[in-house]
């Protein structure tokens, strides 16, 4: 329904969303006007929104000093391979949870749901072990298990949502037409279901990019991504703000340009089923 | 071929009985149509057919064979949807095409058989639009189409028509009923709309309650129905049923008589027009009787009878005769 929009309220509105806006982005903008500050206008107190003085030398210093391709190589082998390993598991359960539901399913997805809220932390060291015992530490596939493990509830419960939405008499025309279980989920269940799979896969991605927990803890070297790479800045040496900002802005700018160009795909992902 | 037959097919859900045990057999080439009340399990029965839903006992043999336990794909029918239930995300083409290339058949011959649909079925012209481009009609047309390219050995109709307007309807009820004649194959029409039953059909399964009440020639069912449900449910408007005395002369629990069965004019019974609907072809009207009741009277169109008039009626046809129990007399 249409409702009257006097100039004044839009105003205000616009006022409210731009404040609510600017203080949740406030501190990304803050690292990034930091990057390039020097070390010491960094710590300057009081602080400064803007250095005396510009410069891209921590841009330089970080990119020498690190091996940032190999950080991010892996930063994207990691997000890409937890989603999609996911995605495969996660879309025939999410099938079998939404159409041939069981007498437990509601409680089985509650269940699953219940694991996010257990915190990380209280399963870090059987996990380290059990990683330490076959050999995952420090290994790409080792995380990309633990990732997409970490991950599966919520691939799963979005899709069941998304999958709930699709007519059954669809996929009951696709069995009387002769489909396999298997021809039915590729050639019906699938594409009707791919703006929500794309944004399932879109936010599972920023997800692992962004985890910093499992990735600090179980690599060293040779399978970090860049979330270690930021925190590999934070030195005994001591910290380097302007550094640590620079590092942090490189390692946040791909998953940036990656929401933003999705950005519509996204918010359109996670009201489905809200507007019909 | 495709003669189909249920043997004592029983279906629960739970501990409701939704089909309490059906035996029925549908002739090769015949069209019979379930019709009944809603939630009356003539859906359910027809998905029962289709492989749709398993039986809790019982036997369906189509073409001899037991296909009680087989796949919906591996019983050789086809079924059209209510809600059409195309692939939104292909082309007619590629909707008419998908059980063809499901069952794995020749390009060469997926082709000539989607054309050839298509011909018959006067979607040509569609054959590259997506069914978010159609209108109803149009898609309901698809959905025939993409049935009859297997050559099914029955086809199995769940309402096809009801989200269609009433004008579509008719055209499609009497496209369908064009294509069975070509066709002579077997199909199976579940619909509420006792017009459509009676206008299609060879045959009607009037179900009630998951029970079969009467099976029949159109007819048959109108000229002899088996009890009261079925008299009230066949024919439109319904059929009035009079309890009494005027029962009793009858040697009858309950006398029934159709509307186009009483003339207004002269006659015993005397009452008071309560509504009455002038279609130009006919009259629709309701009559007060004291002790009779409400009766539905249908008269020429030309009947000049209106609300608050005083009419006398006669029966002038036949009188149905139901015991105690509702059985035909």
């Amino acid at each position: 329904m249409a409702r009257a929009q006097s100039p004044r309220r839009i105003l205000i509105t616009t006022i409210a969303a731009w404040t609510v806006a600017l203080i949740i982005f406030f501190p990304v903008l803050w690292m990034i006007l930091t990057s390039f500050k020097t070390e010491a206008s960094a710590v300057a107190s009081p602080p400064e929104l803007l250095g005396a003085s510009w410069t891209f030398e921590n841009y330089v210093e970080v990119w020498a000093r690190s091996d940032y391709p190999r950080f991010f190589w892996n930063s994207v082998v990691i997000a890409v391979g937890s989603t999609l390993l996911g995605l495969a598991i996660a879309i025939p359960s999410a099938w079998a949870m939404a159409f041939v539901p069981g007498k437990r399913t509601k409680d089985l997805l509650m269940w699953m749901l219940s694991t996010k809220m257990m915190p990380a932390v209280a399963v870090m060291v059987p996990i380290y072990l059990l990683f330490l015992q076959l050999g995952l530490l420090d290994t790409r596939i080792g995380l990309v298990l633990v990732l997409m493990l970490m991950n599966l509830p919520i691939i799963i419960w979005m899709l069941y949502t998304y999958f709930k939405e699709i007519p059954g008499e669809i996929l009951e025309a696709a069995r009387m037409d002769g489909a396999s279980l298997w021809n039915e989920i590729v050639y019906v269940l699938t594409p009707m279901a791919i703006p929500g799979i794309a944004s399932t896969m879109l936010l599972n991605i920023i997800l692992a990019w962004n985890e910093a927990f499992w990735t600090i803890v179980l690599t060293t070297t040779k399978a970090a991504p860049l979330s270690a790479f930021i925190a590999s800045f934070s030195a005994p040496q001591g910290l380097f703000y302007a550094k640590l900002s620079a590092a942090s802005a490189m390692a946040i700018l791909p998953i940036l340009i990656l929401g933003w160009f999705s950005q519509k795909q996204l918010v359109r992902g996670l009201t489905f089923g809200a507007v019909k | 071929m495709g003669k189909i037959q249920l043997t004592k097919v029983r279906k629960s859900f739970g501990e409701v009985d939704v089909i309490p045990g059906i035996d029925l057999t549908i002739e090769d080439g015949e069209f019979v149509v379930f019709v009944g009340p809603s939630g009356c399990g003539k859906s359910t029965l027809l998905r029962l057919i289709a492989g749709l839903e398993d039986t809790t006992s019982g036997v369906i043999d189509i073409d001899g064979k037991d296909a009680t336990n087989l796949p919906p794909a591996k019983r050789g029918l086809a079924m059209v949807f209510q809600s059409y239930a195309l692939y939104p995300h292909m082309t007619v083409r590629k909707n008419i095409q998908f059980p063809l290339k499901m069952a794995g058949m020749d390009p060469a011959e997926q082709t000539r058989r989607v054309e050839k649909a298509a011909s018959v079925l006067n979607l040509t012209n569609y054959l590259d639009r997506r069914p978010g481009q159609l209108s109803g009609g149009q898609r309901q047309r698809v959905a025939i189409g993409r049935a009859i390219v297997r050559e099914p050995a029955a086809f199995l109709f769940d309402e096809p028509l009801s989200n269609l307007d009433a004008a579509l309807r008719v055209g499609m009820r009497q496209e369908i009923s064009e294509l069975h004649q070509t066709l002579k194959t077997t199909m199976v029409y579940v619909t509420h709309d006792q017009v459509e039953a009676m206008t299609m059909a060879d045959k009607i399964v009037v179900l009630n309650a998951g029970r079969i009440e009467q099976v029949g020639s159109p007819l048959t069912l109108y000229h002899e129905p088996r009890n009261k449900f079925v008299a009230g449910f066949i024919g439109s408007p319904r059929m009035n049923f009079i309890d009494g005395a005027e029962a009793a002369k009858h040697n009858a629990h309950t006398i029934g008589i159709r509307p186009e069965h009483i003339t207004v004019g002269d006659g015993p019974w005397e009452g008071v027009v309560g509504l009455s609907e002038h279609l130009g072809s006919d009259s629709f009207i309701k009559v007060d009787v004291p002790g009779l009741g409400t009766l539905n009277v249908r008269g020429p169109g030309e009947l000049g009878v209106h609300h608050g008039d005083r009419v006398k009626l006669a029966p002038a046809g036949k009188i149905h005769r139901f015991d105690a129990e509702g059985l035909a007399l």
